[in-house]
């Protein structure tokens, strides 16, 4: 494939792995955390960390959409997808999440609930164009990345005065949860493990730009990467980000220049900040509340919110104490750190958020490397 | 006797068509035996009757529910009379009959089950194989979707012929026939909600021609197994599992189209996950490999065949890939459908 193939090379990925080889510096530990989950899926697909010298670390971050999204959430989706009116459109990974008592929305499909599975906000709309006597209520989770085509939906359902739309809003914001990361007690603490540098998700940063990160850089004196999802891309951000430890720099450093610019796609930007708005925290599984972390749609648009249309009751489940997701997602333990991990916990019966959709860091040690993961559990 | 009335294109399938009495004689008569005719069906007798082989019967049987029931490449018919053929082949047998169950849904055009049952009669005619029985029920609309079916097939394996999973040993290597994930990609190219444009066809072919040629050349072969639904992962952690062996595969090695690559790039798919209908995997003693390498690349079912792997010792239970980028990774089977309905 023209355009991917170039950026899967393994004769480059030899070469950059002997500049890094070259300058990692002996006994330094270089801890370097991709946030997104994307990247944590190259990682792991490609086996990145066998190119890694021993002293840089991947640490996963908690930007895996499905993995963050509260059992409370879930559960509200269920009860809207309930009604027999409704028909809720979801895109296919959040499916099989078990919600409290383990119902998920397949289980709610198999009980006779109307769930359909869509590849975007867009097959929602034209379902709700087509069904005129049925509520097409469209389950929106991720990061920047889907909120602007959440918005393109949202938009044309209110031009068109479609009355049978309505978005169930869960979208959750980058810059958010780094802060609350980089506020965490271990990160915080000195002489405890620390992150000493972030890969930034590239696609992200098309919607939002690298500014953002600006602030890691220069008030949490973090360099920033911001990184495309190919192997290659991953490979040289993080030798990019060593090269900043090395010379004691702190900035942030654009490797995707072929699509992110420094302000990004301001048009889509607009589109968001006409529908949406901060919520003044949300809860994100693992992390717990964080402050203005989320959006919710406008109250002007009030009609077109599942939430204010349906009214589901607020939820909020209790997680497995055993599970060590919050720190893994913090960067403070790794999968093997967890009793749970490969004995209850598998991705066939997920405990806690890592391990709940493929992008999260648990079912990448499990589906990758979990022959490793295990020896070095026992 | 007087030529059967022929069911009209714009009829469709009723209950009464189910229900035992004269509208089931004539969907019989004018729609099955018009297409699948041969001596065991015009005879009409409850059991098919016939000649013992001199070798042993292999004997399997297999559900048909894809949707959507046509597809780039073969539709629910021929890929009925293909997908049982597999199986047979898979223990060395040559198949010498097939029997067709069909589920109807109430509502199905005629003129779609007849394009679909004269599609099962050329593939079976086309494999030397006759349907020599089968059955028909009708469920009310909303109860199937359309058309389910399940054929049953027998076979003759011939004396010497040994495969079986137990027979494979460390230091195997693994052989695949051709392009993995092509039959998935083109399946999901025209599924409601996801439709897009490929080249890609259906691979649902025969294959016991082809494994009648390897068999030939190396009789010393250890296993076949056609990786179907959950793709060539699938297959190979189960075989994995059962032998307690461990399986490296090359990504380098292992052929997969631009299409089926940018199909799965783009639905976020694994082409390992994805299902094949007309490839195998044959485990064989490596000095035994350039020779069936050569015997399956002379047969145009063989003709991109390549080793993707050997068997290793350990870690057992577990298949991993070399990545083309210099890493390595665990290659896993899926803990559900990645997409349902694809066979």
């Amino acid at each position: 494939m023209k355009y991917v193939d170039e950026f899967r090379d393994g004769r480059l990925a030899r070469v950059v792995r002997a500049q890094l080889e070259a300058e990692v510096e002996p006994r330094r530990s270089y801890r370097l955390m991709e946030f997104c989950g994307g990247h944590t899926h190259a990682i792991f697909r490609y086996g990145i960390q066998d190119l890694l010298p021993a002293g840089v670390q991947m640490v996963h971050g908690p930007g895996c959409p499905v993995c963050v999204l509260p059992v409370g959430r879930l559960d509200m989706a269920i009860e809207i997808a309930q009604r027999p009116e409704v028909i809720l459109c979801s895109y296919g990974d959040m499916l099989r999440v078990p919600g409290s008592g383990r119902r998920s929305l397949l289980k709610a499909k198999s009980e006779g609930a109307d769930v359909r599975m869509v590849y975007s906000a867009a097959d929602a709309l034209a379902l709700a164009r087509a069904e005129p006597d049925r509520e097409v209520v469209f389950f929106a989770i991720g990061f920047e990345t889907t909120t602007p085509p959440t918005a393109v939906a949202l938009r044309r359902a209110i031009d068109e005065e479609l009355s049978n739309f309505s978005v169930f809003c869960n979208h959750v914001l980058t810059p958010a949860a780094i802060t609350s990361i980089l506020e965490s007690p271990e990160a915080r603490e000195i002489g405890t493990v620390g992150i000493d540098g972030f890969l930034g998700p590239a696609h992200v940063s098309v919607v939002i730009g690298s500014q953002p990160y600006e602030s890691f850089a220069e008030e949490y004196r973090k360099p920033v990467v911001i990184a495309g999802f190919e192997p290659l891309d991953v490979l040289q951000s993080i030798l990019m980000l060593v090269r900043q430890l090395n010379d004691g720099r702190a900035c942030v450093e654009n490797q995707y220049t072929r699509a992110v610019s420094r302000h990004g796609n301001l048009r889509a930007q607009r589109l968001v900040s006409e529908l949406f708005e901060r919520r003044e925290d949300f809860e994100w599984r693992g992390l717990g509340r964080v402050p203005y972390s989320a959006l919710r749609i406008k109250d002007r648009f009030a009609a077109f919110d599942a939430e204010s249309r349906f009214a589901p009751a607020e939820r909020r489940a209790r997680e497995n104490r055993e599970c060590k997701c919050p720190q893994i997602l913090r960067g403070a333990a790794k999968p093997h750190d967890c009793k749970l991990f490969g004995t209850v916990c598998v991705p066939e019966n997920p405990i806690g958020s890592c391990m709940v959709s493929a992008e999260g860091a648990c079912a990448a040690y499990w589906t990758y490397r979990r022959h490793e993961t295990l020896s070095l559990k026992a | 006797m007087s030529t059967p009335p022929r069911a009209t294109p714009a009829e469709r399938i009723e209950l009464a068509h189910g229900a035992g009495g004269r509208r089931m004689t004539e969907l019989i008569d004018g729609l099955f035996k018009r297409h699948l005719s041969n001596a065991w069906l015009e005879r009409g007798e409850d059991s098919a009757v016939l000649a013992r082989p001199d070798g042993r019967i292999a004997a399997t049987t297999d559900g048909y529910v894809i949707d959507p029931l046509v597809f780039p490449g073969g539709d629910i018919g021929s890929l009925a009379v293909h997908g049982t053929i597999n199986d047979l082949a898979m223990a060395g047998a040559r198949p010498f009959a097939l029997t067709a169950g069909f589920i109807l849904e109430e509502g199905l055009a005629l003129a779609e089950l007849d394009r679909i049952v004269a599609s099962m009669a050329a593939a079976a005619v086309a494999a030397g194989v006759a349907v020599v029985g089968g059955d028909t029920k009708v469920v009310e609309r909303g109860k199937g979707d359309g058309v389910f079916i399940t054929t049953t097939g027998v076979g003759e394996i011939p004396p010497g012929v040994e495969l079986g999973v137990e027979r494979i040993a460390v230091g195997d290597v693994v052989v695949v026939s051709g392009t993995v994930g092509d039959h998935g990609v083109a399946v999901m190219s025209r599924r409601a909600g996801i439709a897009f444009e490929t080249e890609i066809v259906s691979d649902s072919a025969p294959l016991h021609e082809l494994v009648a040629r390897m068999l030939q050349r190396v009789p010393g072969l250890h296993a076949l197994r056609d990786p179907t639904r959950g793709g060539l992962a699938a297959t190979l952690n189960e075989i994995a599992v059962a032998r307690g062996v461990g399986i490296t595969l090359r990504a380098d090695r292992l052929p997969v189209r631009d299409g089926v690559n940018a199909a799965c790039e783009l639905l976020g798919l694994d082409p390992l996950h994805v299902a094949n209908e007309g490839k195998l995997v044959a485990f064989c003693p490596p000095d035994a490999a350039e020779a069936l390498l050569a015997a399956m690349r002379a047969h145009p079912l063989g003709r991109d065949a390549a080793v993707a792997g050997t068997v290793a010792a350990g870690p057992p239970g577990l298949v991993e890939l070399e990545t083309g980028f210099g890493g390595r990774r665990v290659v896993d089977w899926l803990a559900g459908d990645q997409l349902p309905r694809i066979c």
